[in-house]
């Protein structure tokens, strides 16, 4: 058995039994993060925080919410935001932030994207981000379902019908997938579900992947530099901060960290005082109605861009490009054929490769917003072959780079 | 020899528990996400057809579904004689023709409006057209709207049987089985 002495203290006690010194130093003061790095570096803990929100606002949520066809939308729209105390603050926080998280969830994958953070070690960290990101589109679908408005029995007749496969006539899935022939009780209780237990679950598990898989590759920086950290950090810990290259998680880098959260929990606070209602579609406020199919039907922002790509072509074509969308940035590690880990801007062809990528997924994203018509629909089918012309192209391109 | 040794039996007995339990499991847990019987056995409608007017679109409801029903106008039905797969969709009761068929678009679900004085349905959702008989015009639907399982029965249509009429069309490929 292990050796326990009389404890001095709480700490000593808790040390001898749970190594909290070591856990410490591993989890925080001798976890090490790159000088060279800006702003953007911080959007991992921003999402961290945004994620915190959606947990604890939810929390307060579910205390009032009814997940019943006949219950449901009063109780959100009339006991959560007009009887419970505060209970509009939950739900403008939850709405916001779940729309604001997709927000910083590009900006970090494009972050990723421009330093080529997915290479050379720094794959799984590109794989398990993008299982997150699919986890979390999950997540705000089945939490879309659950107000039960026009939009979210609609948006669920829509997305589950995807599971029709087109010309393979999957009706069977489709409805084994509903509880129903259509979207009803069965439906809303499985997706209250998935909202609330199996995907946040699923949600803090891949967290804690994406996380471990930072551990060895550490964080890149702003040149792509190979840093030997054992050595950078000794020079560190032997009192030469100002030699090394590396910082301490904590305190040095939480410090600049909680800089920027600071000043994103701002902004993001006036849009949940001021601006919520760009989170909240007025079709929503309308009950969910079986015989009637809003004039207009469009997802949240954040999925428009997949909604495009699946929009200008016939159903089967349709189904394979938006198929082809949801799955072909997890590969990203592996179609960039380039052994440069640089920032696009030295990368030659890869520099214009990443402006058209992004311009291309804003354009669709506004097409996505407007009518299927005129104008419009030409402009979404030459962004959408775009985004696959990009795709196909990029092995090609970054093939031919030379090493920097 | 390793795979022969009490601890390889073991592992492969464990194994064997384990593979069986899973698949078990799995099936338990497939079952228990399927449409439940209540909601299989509430699927029949009975509609009485001597009630609609002339191009007139009304709704009704089957199985949760918006089910469209448009009494043919004459010139609608003459229109109709001069392309086949438009009369195949109609079905005959006396001496009226009608259009009966589930309001969804078979694109992805969205209900398309009926436009009484272009005689046209369009889905609002990705721009998709039918005709009056609810056949398509324009895609991306990949076919016209489907046709509901029904049987005549007089005056009467019955939805959620299959009638001699119905399985015609099963057969000739009018419709998908919805």
């Amino acid at each position: 058995m292990a050796h326990f002495t009389k404890a001095t203290s709480l700490h000593d006690w808790l040390n001898q039994r749970m190594g909290i010194d070591t856990v410490r130093r591993v989890m925080a003061t001798e976890y090490w993060i790159p000088k060279n790095i800006n702003f953007l570096w911080a959007m991992g803990m921003v999402l961290a925080i945004t994620f915190a929100m959606l947990l604890v606002s939810g929390i307060f949520l579910l205390m009032y919410y009814q997940p019943n066809v006949d219950l449901a939308f009063d109780s959100v729209n009339y006991t959560i935001m007009q009887e419970v105390g505060f209970g509009w603050l939950w739900r403008h926080i939850h709405g916001v932030a779940a729309s604001v998280v997709f927000l910083i969830i590009y900006i970090h994958m494009f972050t990723g994207i421009y330093y080529g953070s997915y290479k050379q070690g720094r794959e799984m960290i590109w794989i398990s981000g993008m299982l997150l990101f699919v986890a979390f589109s999950a997540e705000a679908f089945s939490g879309y379902m659950l107000p039960w408005g026009q939009m979210s029995y609609w948006a669920g007749m829509v997305i589950t019908n995807l599971f029709s496969g087109g010309s393979l006539h999957a009706d069977g899935l489709v409805e084994w997938i509903r509880g129903d022939y259509v979207p009803a009780q069965a439906f809303l209780n499985r997706f209250f579900m998935l909202h609330v237990l199996l995907i946040p679950l699923a949600i803090l598990g891949l967290i804690g992947l994406h996380f471990g898989a930072l551990r060895i590759p550490h964080v890149n920086n702003q040149d792509g530099e190979e840093i030997d950290f054992e050595a950078e950090a000794a020079k560190y810990k032997a009192g030469d901060k100002k030699g090394s290259k590396v910082i301490a998680f904590v305190n040095d880098f939480m410090s600049k960290d909680m800089m920027v959260v600071g000043i994103y929990l701002i902004f993001f606070f006036y849009l949940v005082f001021y601006h919520y209602d760009f989170a909240m579609d007025p079709v929503n406020f309308d009950p969910a109605n079986g015989l009637k199919t809003p004039a207009h039907i469009y997802p949240e922002w954040y999925f428009l861009w997949s909604y495009e790509i699946l929009r200008p072509f016939s159903t089967d074509v349709g189904l394979i490009a938006f198929a082809f969308a949801q799955v072909i940035f997890v590969l990203l590690p592996f179609l960039d054929r380039s052994p440069n880990t640089i920032p696009a801007s030295r990368r030659g062809l890869f520099k214009y490769w990443f402006w058209a990528m992004l311009i291309d997924m804003i354009i669709l994203t506004a097409m996505g917003k407007v009518p299927p018509s005129g104008i419009f629909s030409t402009i979404g089918l030459y962004a959408a072959l775009t985004f696959i012309g990009l795709w196909i192209a990029l092995p090609f391109i970054t093939k031919m780079e030379k090493k920097a | 020899m390793k795979n022969s040794s009490r601890r390889g039996f073991m592992g492969k007995a464990f194994g064997a528990v384990a593979g069986v339990g899973a698949v078990a499991s799995l099936y338990a847990m497939k079952r228990s996400w399927d449409p439940l019987p209540s909601v299989k056995a509430a699927g029949f409608t009975t509609l009485d057809m001597s009630a609609y007017k002339e191009n007139e679109l009304v709704t009704e409801k089957w199985r949760g579904k918006p089910i469209f029903v448009l009494k043919q106008t004459a010139d609608m039905v003459a229109k109709a004689k001069k392309n086949p797969k438009d009369m195949d969709r109609l079905i005959k009761i006396g001496d009226a023709h009608f259009m009966v068929c589930v309001g969804l678009c078979t694109h992805l679900g969205c209900i398309p409006g009926y436009r009484p004085e272009t005689e046209d349905f369009l889905c609002a959702c990705h721009g998709g057209m039918y005709d009056f008989t609810a056949e398509v015009t324009k895609a991306p639907p990949p076919r016209g709207l489907d046709i509901p399982p029904f049987k005549i029965d007089g005056n009467k249509l019955v939805l959620g049987e299959e009638g001699p009429e119905y399985k015609k069309m099963l057969e000739a490929g009018t419709t998908l089985k919805v």
